[in-house]
């Protein structure tokens, strides 16, 4: 098959790591090769984040460029725009609605920019909006948001239910695996 | 076995099936995460030095012991280690030793993107380069018995798209050689004149016989595709080739920068009608194919900045760019920046209010420096902050005095800050220097250090007591601030900097993140007594922003650390809902 590529973006500190682990962890237990990058460091401090996870028979390159993506997962709506350019054409864009200002907009030298998930759309992306942040805390936590994003991309994925749910429960403290599971239902289950 | 490892685990994971007995390093991305995991296992030695040169010659000392040993460091770690790096290569080893470094091409948390081979060409010393966790594994544990084979030190070279890609590696178990008896050897390990003069022609003779080796030696391989081009490459740069070729081409993937393979490079040109070398940063193996008569395509086409992608190798053979979602979007930056409630803040907004000139260093306080602060003047390298003040102090003479201080972390402190201080105290220059003591090494994901009082494991630890230990170099003046009491700092910072002797001032407050820090309920501004002076929005704090024309606390941020209430003129921010 030929190789799915998921990028998984926000702001540093969100999460996005941990959505990209279980990622990796998931292909590879469907005996997929997987490969996936990550970046630490200075740009974890609330800058703009990036991660990659590739996954399907032979997987080289350890990054995703312009075109390429066939999924973009979306922590925050402004660096879906940033990152619009790498989704190819008719790609899958699941966006939290959440915004969180970067500095230029806090100190008021910039403008949080206004429609974007309508550009995204004009533009040929397939924009799944949700308010993960909601429905994270109606979970029980702001921190499920990796859940909850990760569950709108379970469903265009041929694994079973249960696997996710199992993927989980592997990879967040034990404690909050219930938390993070009802997360996941509540995502999932919205049409 | 087989698991998803990132690169820098599989490197730990090599080194320890390899036999590894103890490994010194100092933290720095992309390298860290190698001493993290080898940290785990309990059946070897594990420490964060002080400073890469100092790891670099614990793990020399167990080399010469008769154990095996490693270090790893960044890039720029291996400029501080330069100096037993060099010499090593003339006394070789007993235990095999293996020299970790991870490069970061483009520079995602580095001051510059320096390429480490030449550290390998100029040292003499044998480089090995994986490019996947796969190889990250399987070359680490090939590594040690390199090392004591031709008895040299091994180079083991990452960049950040290896060090932290995560790929599958199938594994095994570890074998853990006997300790190698330590034999007394002047003529080998002391390198004074005499004895490197006999020594320098045996590393000559070591670099001729690991040429032959490199030959028909595991770590290259070619390839074979058409005839029509011909591709060389290493590291990540072979998985970008690959994964736009795809076996199209032929590929001669070296996997040993140094020394490489005269003969097989020259025999695979010879099948091949366009030689090409595609490799990140210079061009090593170009110049390398040059000096033996070949003229491959390398750097005309691709650039020596930044790091490469299967994008960058498609533009530069022309094909045609894939049809993307375009957005006429122009979203704003988003930088990094310093966290709600980062201890460094109520300093760095003292140093900016009194428009002092501020030489700065390595670490999150590096962040000083990006707006609205816009603190820091100058940032260069580990240390450089306080040997740099007291330069510009003695040039400057009366224009800098009193307006002018160095200010480094607690970890660089201990790195290499303390030999810039015994300078300031011995050559007497009027500097001020401020250590921002947040109780971690914190940009590299908070590991310890010699001031925290534990170890790698957790474990209490011998503790540096700063205040004595400035004093101790012979600075009179030292004293201590909490730098979320804003007039404190700015009481301290004055009455230091007006001080007719040089002084420390330690601003003392451990880093937000830590799991032991309690944080304090969110603060909230009264939309009534807030005037929209914008005083607040003059910390960059990440919490606070304007909406509807007043100042606003973003509750999910905001950790009430309360430097943001101290700055209101109007009493408008302050605990707990506001009406």
């Amino acid at each position: 098959m030929n190789t799915v590529n998921i990028m998984i973006v926000g702001v540093g500190g969100q999460g996005s790591l941990l959505a990209s682990k279980l990622l990796g962890k998931l292909f590879t237990d469907e005996g997929y090769d997987v490969k996936v990058s990550e970046v630490h460091g200075m740009s974890q401090r609330g800058g703009s984040v990036v991660t990659y996870v590739r996954f399907g028979d032979k997987v080289y390159s350890p990054v995703i460029t312009e075109g390429e993506a066939d999924f973009i997962i979306s922590f925050e709506k402004l660096e879906a725009a940033r990152w619009a350019p790498c989704l190819k054409k008719g790609g899958r864009i699941i966006v939290n609605t959440q915004e969180i200002d970067p500095m230029p907009v806090i100190t008021g030298k910039a403008e949080y920019p206004s429609g974007i998930l309508d550009e995204l759309t004009a533009k040929g992306g397939a924009v799944d909006a949700v308010d993960a942040l909601s429905i994270a805390e109606e979970a029980g936590s702001a921190k499920a948001v990796n859940i909850v994003l990760l569950a709108r991309l379970a469903k265009y994925f041929d694994i079973p239910y249960e696997k996710w749910t199992a993927a989980i429960e592997n990879s967040v403290a034990p404690k909050f695996a219930s938390l993070n599971e009802k997360a996941f239902e509540i995502s999932y289950n919205i049409k | 076995m087989k698991k998803l490892m990132i690169g820098n685990e599989a490197v730990a994971r090599g080194l320890y099936e390899g036999g590894i007995g103890l490994v010194s390093s100092y933290p720095g991305t992309p390298s860290t995460e190698i001493t993290e995991f080898l940290a785990k296992y309990d059946d070897l030695h594990s420490e964060w030095a002080p400073n890469e040169k100092v790891a670099m010659e614990v793990a020399f000392g167990a080399s010469l012991a008769g154990v095996r040993a490693a270090c790893a460091q960044k890039h720029v770690g291996l400029n501080v280690a330069a100096d037993p790096l060099f010499t090593l290569s003339y006394t070789g080893v007993n235990g095999g030793l293996v020299i970790c470094v991870a490069d970061d091409p483009a520079m995602h948390s580095s001051q510059n993107e320096q390429d480490s081979r030449h550290y390998a060409i100029a040292a003499k010393l044998p480089m090995l380069e994986p490019s996947d966790s796969q190889e990250c594994y399987e070359f680490a544990k090939a590594a040690f018995g390199l090392s004591e084979e031709f008895d040299t030190p091994v180079i083991l070279r990452t960049c950040t798209r290896v060090a932290h890609s995560r790929s599958p590696v199938e594994y095994g178990e570890r074998v853990q050689p006997e300790k190698k008896p330590y034999e007394k050897n002047i003529a080998k390990y002391v390198m004074m004149p005499g004895n490197a003069k006999m020594r320098h022609p045996v590393v000559e003779e070591r670099t001729a016989a690991l040429a032959r080796f490199a030959e028909d030696c595991p770590f290259n391989r070619v390839e074979k595709g058409g005839s029509e081009i011909g591709i060389i490459a290493s590291g990540t740069a072979y998985q970008y080739v690959k994964e736009v070729f795809g076996d199209s081409v032929s590929v001669l993937k070296i996997g040993m920068s140094n020394p490489l393979p005269a003969g097989l490079i020259k025999d695979f040109a010879a099948g091949v009608e366009k030689l090409y070398v595609i490799e990140e940063l210079d061009p090593v193996i170009e110049n390398f194919c040059r000096g033996i008569g070949l003229d491959p395509i390398g750097k005309s086409l691709f650039s020596t900045v930044g790091e490469f992608s299967q994008k960058t190798i498609s533009e530069a053979f022309g094909f045609d760019p894939k049809p993307f979602v375009s957005s006429d979007t122009l979203p704003p930056a988003r930088p990094p920046m310093m966290c709600a409630g980062c201890p460094h803040r109520g300093m760095y907004y003292t140093l900016a209010k009194n428009k002092v000139t501020v030489l700065g260093d390595i670490g999150c306080y590096t962040l000083g420096a990006v707006p609205p602060l816009s603190a820091v003047d100058s940032t260069l390298c580990m240390g450089a902050s306080v040997s740099g003040v007291h330069g510009f102090m003695l040039a400057s003479g009366k224009d800098a005095d009193g307006k002018t201080v160095a200010v480094i972390g607690d970890s660089t402190f201990m790195h290499s800050g303390i030999t810039g201080l015994v300078n300031i105290a011995y050559n007497g220059s009027n500097s001020t220097v401020i250590i921002f003591d947040n109780s971690i090494t914190g940009m590299t994901g908070h590991q310890q250090n010699p001031t925290t009082g534990y170890n790698i494991k957790g474990d209490p630890a011998g503790k540096v007591d700063l205040e004595a230990l400035c004093r101790a170099v012979g600075i009179n003046r030292v004293r201590v601030v909490d730098p979320y009491d804003l007039a404190e700092c700015d009481k301290a910072l004055k009455e230091e900097l007006a001080a007719d002797e040089p002084s420390v001032i330690i601003s003392r407050r451990p880093c937000v993140l830590l799991k032991y820090v309690k944080t304090a309920p969110p603060l909230s501004v009264d939309p009534e007594k807030c005037r929209s002076c914008k005083k607040c929005m003059g910390l960059g704090c990440p919490a606070v922003s304007m909406k509807g024309g007043k100042a606003h606390i973003d509750s999910t941020l905001c950790v009430g650390c309360g430097v943001c209430e101290q700055l209101c003129p109007f009493g408008a921010i302050g605990k707990g809902e506001r009406s």
